[in-house]
């Protein structure tokens, strides 16, 4: 098969595949036993596009609960986001109309996969990451009306399939790690977010542990120049 | 009738989702010079951000009770040698997930 923006971005995400139709299913089924149909799951898969977002606004919507509430509670968990534009500005600066689609379906994964270190010179970066967002939101739609559809019925167990997305995340690690030599802004990431996770709990570590790597990257970076040749 | 208040309620998840993407690009992508602090962390925050993601994928895993996040740790050590051995992407992924489903399904 020739070698195109599509195909290869067909081939990344095909790790992106298999979580996003696990974890859309159990999302979807979920859903189903709120009382909520697959009209609704599809919904949110179009119109949100966030895993864990998603997963938390079910109990949001059976429970009723305010709008105020559900905003709050949207912007904790997806807070993380905030980070992710900075680095692909340049990236998705001349990608005309599809850049207001490719900033929409910004997920985790589109992140991982859109800013990895190796990248083929022979194809256009821009399409690339317009397919790999649109395969991803393609899949997750699915995943979403398939446990809709299918419910609680499924025969063979799939437990700890979820682990897909966390070993994507490790070989995304990995493969950043071997590409640089500077390991300080990975050694950040990790050692800051463990540290939040520790002191302020699972619920609600997301945001002090940004704030952290912010505050760790730019006196790592005062604290080079000030010793270039360090 | 169609049930107005989940509407909204999916409206407003929707419309804060969307905002946590596009506010960098409103702030920083309108053509002006980018700051310099944010060209540099852009560069950086790849790195970090790869790593936060992995103990975000594994924050509700208990490393005080049984079984200690074994199953957890013992299938990340094998996608990160499998994958600084190989190199292969899929291959890493595939083999890690396997792993770890064999390992809480039959093991743990």
């Amino acid at each position: 098969m020739k070698k195109t923006a599509f195909t290869t971005a067909l081939r990344d995400t095909i790790p992106v595949l298999t979580g996003y139709l696990f974890l859309g299913a159990g999302f979807g089924i979920l859903m189903n036993e709120n009382g909520f149909g697959i009209g609704w799951s599809v919904a949110m898969a179009l119109f949100i596009l966030a895993g864990s977002g998603q997963y938390l606004a079910v109990g949001l919507l059976a429970a009723r609960a305010g709008l105020v509430n559900i905003a709050v509670a949207t912007l904790l968990v997806n807070a993380r986001h905030l980070f992710y534009g900075i680095s692909l500005v340049d990236t998705y600066k001349n990608t005309g109309l599809k850049k207001y689609y490719m900033i929409f379906g910004l997920t985790d994964e589109t992140y991982s996969l859109v800013t990895q270190a190796k990248t083929d010179p022979r194809i256009d970066h821009g399409t690339y990451c317009f397919f790999v967002t649109a395969l991803n939101h393609c899949y997750w739609i699915c995943g979403c009306a398939l446990g809709s559809i299918l419910g609680a019925t499924l025969p063979i167990s799939f437990e700890g399939v979820d682990f897909v997305l966390t070993a994507l995340f490790v070989t995304m690690f990995i493969e950043q790690w071997l590409s640089s030599t500077n390991h300080l802004p990975a050694l950040i990431g990790l050692g800051s977010t463990a540290l939040c996770l520790l002191i302020f709990g699972s619920d609600y570590f997301l945001i002090p542990s940004m704030i952290l790597i912010a505050a760790l990257l730019i006196l790592a970076r005062a604290k080079a120049r000030r010793m270039p040749y360090a | 009738m169609p049930d107005t208040y989940l509407i909204a309620a999916i409206a407003v998840a929707a419309l804060v989702t969307a905002a946590t993407r596009f506010l960098p690009f409103l702030i920083f992508g309108n053509g002006k010079k980018t700051p310099d602090i944010i060209v540099y962390l852009g560069k950086v925050l790849p790195y970090a951000i790869m790593g936060m993601l992995v103990v975000y994928c594994l924050k509700n895993v208990s490393f005080i009770s049984a079984p200690f996040a074994l199953p957890e740790l013992i299938s990340c050590a094998v996608v990160a040698i499998l994958h600084i051995w190989k190199r292969n992407t899929l291959l890493s992924i595939a083999a890690g997930t396997v792993g770890y489903m064999l390992l809480i399904q039959f093991v743990f």
